[in-house]
């Protein structure tokens, strides 16, 4: 049966009130306002960026020398690229693990007083400023956290990872990693243990008459469930990792050549400790340009961890439903 | 005042039909398989449940009655030792399964939470598994470990009347059924452990008529294997399906009681305590 009555405008909801027009308006331009931002970061690094990719080319991203004198000076961040990432990753292998037993223990093992101890603390210690997490690294956890690194070499250096020649335990990217982990615990824990706390009573009931352990409950039930947001979670901590400066600067001796896997080795790299370290001693337009060059690539490398951050949440979200 | 009669005297009418099946159906019924002795419950200070003596013979069904917030959830849960995960739950008094004693010391809540398995009020099945995985999921959950999964795939869902409807996409998430397959898939699922009892929380309350239907048949298939203790506001529910009924009531905070138990023809047609019949024909609760 065809019908020729047309159709009406039904978008009036949206317009018609007074009140929902100024509120939407608002907020619209509100989200407007931080895209606008980060757009102008972008194209401020990108204008920064392109006078120093044509003088010194893709060696830029490629090459580790850092040669502020030489003629014609070469700059090569490869090192400090590939650093972040490894601190990054140390920061993970040992941040994550730390991070879901405490979630795990404060959700569904802890007494109720006690867990909600834990939260308070463990979301001010998120509050700490890294000034302070570095000055604390600084005097009271890199002296005995070079003992234990000693340790780790005693007994595991016939694994490369853990091999150190020089004799020099200071300034190791392990050490920078321990720092960034001890960052990264409390935005991982606290996400961790929000998102657990949202498993369905309904589903662990369910595993409860089924016979499940602690184990076996979290590893069929909880942990599936939170998959997505746990992930988000450890990526929101990565991204602190990645663009961590000045905690590293305190533990992490800067060096430019790769230092590939010998984490208790002195000497890594860092994008972000290298622009604060490098900063006060800038001669000339140029240098500053290339500084404000490897903040970009820096830049662009946590936006990707962000974008497969949401990503990944968003898949395991639609596998849900 | 009519009306009232009149509804009475048809449902006397409709149970005198259903005598006969309910008498076929206590052919099966055996020896003792359960049995609550002088159980008292307590969250916190507050008494919740007050001196429950029940016996559930084997291979019988059992209906517990009674309005909102009177303890019949409260009393299935402490049947498999589920109500110790609240925090601050007490009990005391005994519940004896197969003769022993479930809450002894050296019982493993495990065991019997595996022996004795249960359905709840609302469908849930684990929404990031199979239909398949979801039937074997007591198995992983328990660390059970049984080698015939294909078989005990097809068992159950056929035990739960789902068997025709799922058996082509057994790899399809669990969320793409309907809210009443969904119930009869977590059935199926609490009967992949080999529960010789099986509680069941208002199983069929988020459910349309006809899912209702379907539930109602698969308990009374299932019962002539395993020892059903059902809890359901459905007053026609209770008579379609049990061989046994028990009422329970709780004034105001105060904790519930079974007012009167026994067969169910009795509790509905020959009920001895006046609040039982005023329930039971609708008049309160």
């Amino acid at each position: 049966m065809a019908t020729d009555t047309p159709m009406r405008d039904l978008s009036g909801s949206k317009k018609a009130h007074r009140g929902d027009r100024i509120f939407n308006r608002t907020i619209t331009g509100a989200a407007f306002t931080s895209l606008l931002v980060l757009a102008g970061i972008t194209i401020f690094l990108g204008a920064q960026t392109i006078p120093v990719l044509q003088d010194q080319g893709l060696s830029f991203l490629t090459t580790t020398v850092w040669d502020t004198t030489g003629v014609p000076p070469e700059y090569g961040i490869a090192g400090m690229l590939y650093g972040s990432l490894l601190l990054a990753v140390i920061a993970l292998v040992i941040a994550v693990p730390v991070s879901l037993f405490l979630a795990v223990f404060m959700v569904f093992m802890a007494p109720a007083k006690l867990s909600k101890i834990l939260t308070n603390l463990i979301d001010l210690m998120a509050a700490i400023p890294s000034v302070i997490i570095g000055l604390w690294a600084f005097y009271v956890l890199v002296p005995p956290a070079e003992e234990w690194q000693q340790l780790l070499n005693h007994y595991l250096g016939w694994i490369p990872l853990f091999a150190n020649d020089s004799g020099n335990f200071s300034g190791t990217p392990f050490m920078a990693g321990l720092v960034l982990a001890i960052m990264m615990i409390p935005i991982v824990t606290s996400i961790t243990a929000e998102v657990l706390k949202r498993t369905p009573p309904e589903l662990i009931n369910a595993a409860e008459s089924l016979g499940c352990s602690m184990w076996t409950m979290l590893r069929y039930v909880a942990l599936p469930f939170g998959r997505g947001g746990i992930v988000g979670g450890i990526m929101l901590g990565l991204g602190r990792a990645l663009g961590e400066t000045i905690a590293v600067f305190f533990v992490l001796k800067i060096v430019f050549d790769i230092n590939f896997f010998n984490i208790l080795e002195s000497g890594g790299g860092s994008v972000a400790t290298l622009i604060v370290s490098k900063f006060g001693e800038t001669n000339g337009e140029f240098e500053v340009q290339v500084l404000l060059a490897a903040g970009f690539f820096l830049f662009l490398g946590t936006l990707f961890v962000n974008a497969l951050a949401n990503l990944i949440v968003r898949r395991t979200e639609r596998l849900r439903s | 005042m009519d009306s009232v009669q009149t509804a009475t005297q048809e449902m006397m009418k409709s149970m005198s039909e259903l005598e006969v099946e309910v008498d076929k159906s206590k052919a099966h019924v055996g020896a003792i398989e359960m049995e609550a002795k002088n159980v008292s419950v307590w969250f916190g200070k507050r008494k919740v449940l007050e001196d429950v003596n029940m016996a559930f013979p084997k291979n019988s069904v059992t209906a517990l009655i009674g309005p909102s917030g009177c303890g019949k959830s409260t009393f299935i849960r402490t049947l498999n030792r589920l109500h110790e995960l609240i925090p601050g739950a007490a009990l005391a008094g005994e519940v004896l399964y197969e003769g022993n004693d479930i809450y002894a010391q050296n019982v493993d809540p495990v065991h019997i939470r595996l022996s004795i398995g249960m359905v709840f009020q609302k469908p849930n099945p684990f929404p990031s598994m199979t239909i398949r995985g979801n039937v074997l999921s007591g198995l992983k959950l328990s660390g059970m470990k049984r080698s015939d999964h294909d078989d005990i795939v097809e068992q159950t869902l056929t035990s739960a009347g789902l068997w025709k409807e799922v058996k082509d996409r057994l790899n399809a998430h669990a969320g793409e059924l309907s809210g009443g397959q969904q119930q009869r898939l977590v059935i199926a699922r609490a009967l992949a452990v080999n529960p010789h009892v099986l509680l069941m929380d208002e199983p069929c309350s988020a459910l349309d008529p006809a899912s209702t239907l379907k539930i109602e048949e698969t308990i009374r298939q299932l019962s002539k294997d395993i020892t059903i203790i059902i809890v359901t506001h459905n007053m026609q529910q209770a008579v379609r399906v049990s061989d046994y009924t028990a009422f329970f009531l709780a004034e105001e905070n105060k904790p519930g009681y079974v007012v009167e138990q026994g067969a169910t023809t009795e509790i509905f047609g020959n009920p001895q305590d006046e609040r039982t019949l005023d329930y039971v024909n609708g008049r309160f609760g």
